[in-house]
């Protein structure tokens, strides 16, 4: 076979391959420098950014469930003003798509923060919806499509930027606030967030996480996560990046199938940190033996009959 | 890259639910100090997705080994306790920042309690030529583990336990206090349970000794990135949560706030 074409576009944005690392698991990707080459990736989501720094929820933060892993950062940020200044000049010099993704405790911090974004040099803006693990904002505007409109398009009308709506699937039908998102003017819908969740310590009759719940992510919720990303990519006509326990290619190759343009990989970062080098390469091996040369093939490819 | 597949040379039970493995791990030994953890994935059972971090206990340069030294505390480390000789294991490390001794430091204290003990052995070995004086804390004879090589290495060992079955009954703390009211060490250096930690903040405020204390936390990746596995760091006046993977598990004793 030729040599294997991973590009692909979301919202006029081009990516080299599908691979994106999810926010919120890669820091700003410059941990992660001594593990990987970070001009591998497609794209970067960095941490979730919110107006002030953020120290986050006490610990612990972290509990292990069967094939997931249930957590409770509470956005821990050093603010988008630090971003600005620090970090993103360092990783603009990597070839990789930079997304920032933003959170705000109330309608109007969303718009502070996309304003300050309006002349910045990230390439996309993640509008993030979807927080499990915070006391305002986050979730609670995600699940209700009035909302999610109403906050998209704020935020479309102050940057330039192509946006990303990120959902959370802690709701009833998603396809109604993938549509608002649309609506709303949002260019892309990324899903799904973690799903709401908590552990419980049977010995010591104690919540594991300090903030009782958390959000489950990885392998356990990849079926929740494919259904979503198929119901969604059916209803709406932006581009979806799917996530949702991806940890090898033939993972990502399923999302990609069920509609997803790209995928966002979270806790396989938190298994390994080149676990994005070892996925990208199964992807390639799913494409050589399964005959795909151009990845934009398997986008909602998926074979079925009703 | 600091991600290797090593072999396992060995792996039994030292003391009552402790564990010595040794691994094959050249590179880790050379690039290890003392304070320094390895993370390492779960073999066998792949629903178990997050990695164990685990203390170094000691390194041997010539042959490139590592020892670890670890509790069966749950599913993970259960597996891990029946690990046969010559599995492989995918292991990242040396991850964190050690202890460290400040120039001019000649008279070491170092403290140690239960698992904590594993990682502090470490420092003895590297800084044998040091004036080291060791106190060690375990729940009970049949718990207690590597006295000999504190021995070896140690001007004096202080050894308690809980039931009084070895050494002294009652907290190592006891005698970490008799010895600072006739005596004072340039540092100390301690690892241990929560409990032992606080009580030994409040005893090194009080004399105004350096300390370093080691920390424990659930972690997700070990390498700085996820923000799972934090501390609470400053005073009444400035708090922030720090990364216990990647700003520790080594702290300066004055600036951990513990829970």
């Amino acid at each position: 076979m030729k040599e294997l074409d991973l590009n692909i576009d979301i919202a006029g944005v081009h990516f080299k391959n599908p691979i994106i690392a999810a926010s919120g698991t890669y820091g700003f990707g410059l941990e992660y420098e001594r593990y990987m080459d970070l001009n591998q990736l497609g794209g970067i989501a960095v941490t979730g950014l919110t107006l002030e720094p953020r120290k986050g929820n006490p610990p612990p933060r972290i509990a292990e469930t069967p094939s997931g892993i249930l957590n409770s950062v509470g956005l821990q940020n050093p603010g988008i003003d630090l971003f600005l200044e620090k970090y993103l000049p360092i990783l603009k010099e990597y070839k990789t798509v930079i997304i920032a993704n933003i959170n705000g405790n109330t309608p109007g911090e969303y718009s502070e923060l996309a304003s300050r974004l309006a002349d910045s040099s990230v390439d996309m803006v993640e509008l993030n919806l979807s927080c499990p693990n915070v006391r305002e904002g986050g979730i609670a505007f995600g699940t209700d499509p009035k909302t999610v409109y109403a906050i998209t398009k704020e935020v479309k009308q102050r940057v330039r930027h192509p946006l990303i709506v990120k959902l959370t699937p802690n709701v009833t039908d998603i396809t109604q606030i993938a549509l608002a998102a649309q609506e709303g003017g949002g260019n892309a819908i990324s899903l799904v967030n973690t799903f709401l969740g908590m552990a419980i310590d049977a010995k010591t009759r104690k919540p594991i996480l300090a903030n009782i719940t958390g959000g489950l992510s990885g392998p356990a919720i990849k079926p929740l996560a494919l259904r979503m990303v198929w119901q969604v990519s059916g209803a709406v006509k932006i581009p979806v990046i799917g996530m949702g326990g991806i940890m090898s290619g033939e993972d990502t190759a399923e999302f990609l199938l069920a509609g997803a343009t790209a995928a966002a990989v979270g806790t396989a970062n938190l298994v390994s940190p080149n676990a994005m080098m070892e996925i990208l390469d199964g992807l390639k091996a799913y494409m050589t033996e399964n005959g795909v040369p151009r990845i934009k093939e398997l986008i909602g490819s998926l074979r079925y009959s009703v | 890259m600091l991600r290797y597949e090593v072999r396992v040379l060995e792996n039994y039970e030292i003391a009552n639910f402790i564990y010595k493995m040794t691994l094959d791990a050249g590179e880790i030994a050379q690039r290890a100090q003392p304070g320094q953890f390895v993370h390492i994935k779960i073999p066998e059972d792949a629903s178990l997705l997050l990695r164990r971090p685990i203390s170094i206990n000691g390194v041997d340069l010539t042959t490139g080994q590592v020892d670890l030294i670890y509790q069966v505390v749950g599913k993970g480390t259960n597996i891990l306790s029946g690990v046969k000789k010559d599995t492989k294991l995918d292991v990242l490390g040396p991850l964190g920042r050690g202890f460290w001794i400040p120039e001019g430091c000649m008279k070491l204290y170092i403290v140690g309690g239960g698992c904590g003990v594993a990682p502090i052995k470490f420092i003895g070995q590297r800084f044998g030529h040091l004036d080291i004086t060791s106190f060690l804390g375990f729940r009970s004879r049949s718990a207690a583990y590597q006295i000999q090589d504190f021995e070896s290495f140690s001007r004096e060992v202080f050894i308690s336990t809980d039931d009084g079955s070895m050494g002294e009954k009652g907290p190592i703390l006891h005698s970490l206090r008799h010895k600072l009211s006739h005596e004072r060490p340039d540092i100390i250096l301690a690892c241990g349970p929560v409990p032992m930690l606080k009580i030994l903040q409040s005893f090194v405020a009080e004399h105004d000794i350096p300390c370093q204390i080691s920390l424990e936390e659930r972690m997700g990746c070990g390498v700085g990135g996820c923000m799972v596995c934090s501390c609470e760091i400053g005073d009444d006046g400035h708090r922030d949560y720090k990364k216990v993977c990647a700003d520790g598990p080594v702290f300066w004793s004055e600036e951990v706030l513990l829970g």
